[in-house]
């Protein structure tokens, strides 16, 4: 049976040619390589100079004294990172409280507000160890922050970026 | 004023989750306060006073009603929380609370008389003489179903009742004995209907180790994941145990309840709403599931002779499913 017209018009979206899910392993290699402490220093500014003036007023102290590490498998890259009262710090120590382990597609799917971290747990796609509660109040934090209220945050214009995004990523 | 019929309840862990599913379409949206008074007592999740206010607001302004969850059962030294969490909802707006408790429904009904109530699944009434009990009692005027009932079933308790009845449509599943499991706190001390969450963060652990994936609770392996398999939530309900000389899911797969295909014949038999389980999850999947329920039961009502589910929409579920398959739960069974 052909479901009414109306009903197709409300269709959830059809997979569209997506990111990549995966990098080339080449470049993964390559990657891998790289010192972590540049990759994580990188992040830290990156994070504070778009996202932290929205996240600022979070109840961060859950995460107080604790620190992340955010693998992106495909890549081979390892972020290491805490959260204080000024903003993101990136951590030369490999010693982690909670590790999230996905590529960087579903990295960026995830920030996106694109997918649901526990449809990529189920699927395989996304890895949570160590302290579980730490990793699991974070990713609340983060999902009770509105998009809007990020993107109305960020440096000039760069907000605008965020809808493009969301389509180009979905 | 018409009874309500598939009003489409959806869950709400968080003011942008709230807003997703309001703007998806829900008729209601469900929610918890960010303490043990509710079942999703989970880290950083649901409201506040100030979030509470804003989503309440925003609902009504688009007709969408607010249902909030206070259905744990409150322990004698902190009954004050419960109590003070009724006042709450009652000052706060809401349409209803949902309560599981009889001593709260007292206090609600002695104090607040106006306010709205539904009986919470976790009081676990599968028969239409227990909720006219709770209706003769307390006026309740909703009562969740829990999912242990097969579809013929329903029919007899709403013929028996003029209780609402509200039936789960999607999501995760309890191995079904809603307001009675003790796995959780077998494990780990922290059951549901008091701590508010079952299997806790605390006390779960992820471990990838050569063999595979380990998923622990409170040390206790309940279950360890092929690179390539789907996992499952940590409850100890979906791990898999050896028996005799076999290693399987011995309570229960770990699958999501989906009884689209049933719609019509909920339609049929006056059901007044349809819950879509997950609180604790992200606004994303808020949005991809009340999206597509929407649109379901906007077909069923317009054609209920020909509807069925549209693949496109099965996808879109199976996709966000836990163990990514799907399962008719007891709605669809010969036997009684
Ligand atoms: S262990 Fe399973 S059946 Fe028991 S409360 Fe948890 S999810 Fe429900």
């Amino acid at each position: 049976m052909n479901p009414p017209a109306s009903i197709l018009a409300r269709l959830p979206a059809l997979p569209r040619p997506a990111l990549p899910s995966t990098f080339p392993p080449v470049l993964a290699r390559v990657v891998d390589r790289l010192p972590s402490r540049p990759p994580s220093f990188a992040f830290a500014a990156a994070a504070n100079g778009l996202a932290w003036r929205a996240l600022r007023e979070l109840d961060w102290s859950a995460a107080r004294g604790k620190r992340f590490h955010a693998r992106v498998r495909d890549l081979g890259l390892n972020l290491y990172f805490s959260v204080r009262a000024d903003g993101f710090h990136a951590e030369s120590s490999q010693r982690a409280d909670v590790t999230f382990t996905a590529s960087a597609a579903d990295f960026a799917r995830l920030a996106l507000r694109l997918e649901d971290p526990d449809t990529l747990f189920f699927n395989r796609r996304l890895r949570i160890e160590g302290d579980t509660d730490l990793g699991l109040a974070v990713k609340n934090l983060l999902d009770a922050v509105e998009l809007e209220s990020i993107a109305a945050a960020m440096p000039a214009g760069l907000g605008q970026v965020i809808p493009h995004l969301r389509r180009l990523a979905a | 004023m018409s009874p309500s019929l598939l009003e489409l309840i959806c869950p709400a862990g968080s003011l942008p989750a709230l807003k997703a599913a309001v703007d998806h379409g829900a008729d209601g949206v469900y929610l918890g306060l960010r303490d043990n008074t509710n079942a999703r007592n989970f880290s950083g999740l649901n409201f506040d006073t100030k979030t509470l206010a804003e989503g309440i607001r925003h609902a009504h302004a688009k007709g969408v009603k607010v249902l909030m969850a206070l259905n744990t059962f409150p322990q004698p030294a902190t009954l004050a929380r419960w109590h003070t969490a009724i006042d709450t909802a009652a000052t706060s707006g809401v349409d209803a609370v949902i309560l599981a408790d009889p001593g709260l429904m007292a206090y609600a009904v002695k104090n607040h008389p106006g306010l709205r109530l539904h009986l919470s699944v976790q009081g676990s009434a599968t028969s239409y003489e227990a909720i006219e009990f709770y209706r003769e009692r307390f006026g309740i005027r909703r009562a969740v179903l829990p999912r242990v009932l097969s579809l013929a079933q329903v029919e007899n308790v709403i013929a028996h009742t003029d209780v609402e009845i509200e039936l789960f449509g999607f999501g995760g599943l309890c191995v079904m004995v809603e307001g009675r499991c003790l796995l959780s706190s077998y494990a780990c001390g922290d059951s549901p209907n008091t701590f508010g969450a079952c299997s806790p963060g605390h006390a779960v652990r992820w471990e990838q180790t050569p063999k595979g994936m380990e998923t622990r609770l409170n040390g206790v392996l309940i279950d360890r994941y092929a690179d390539h398999e789907k996992a499952g939530y940590p409850t100890l309900c979906k791990g898999r145990f050896a028996v005799g000389a076999e290693t399987y899911y011995a309570l229960e797969e770990p699958t999501s309840l989906n009884s689209m295909e049933l719609l019509p014949e909920m339609a049929r038999l006056g059901i007044a709403a349809i819950k879509i389980e997950g609180r604790q999850r992200s606004p994303a999947y808020v949005a991809q599931v009340t999206k597509v329920w929407r649109a379901a039961i906007d077909a069923v009502k317009k054609a209920p002779e020909t509807f069925q589910p549209h693949p496109a929409w099965m996808a879109e579920l199976n996709k966000v499913s836990e163990g990514s398959m799907h399962t008719l739960g007891a709605y669809y069974r010969p036997w009684k």
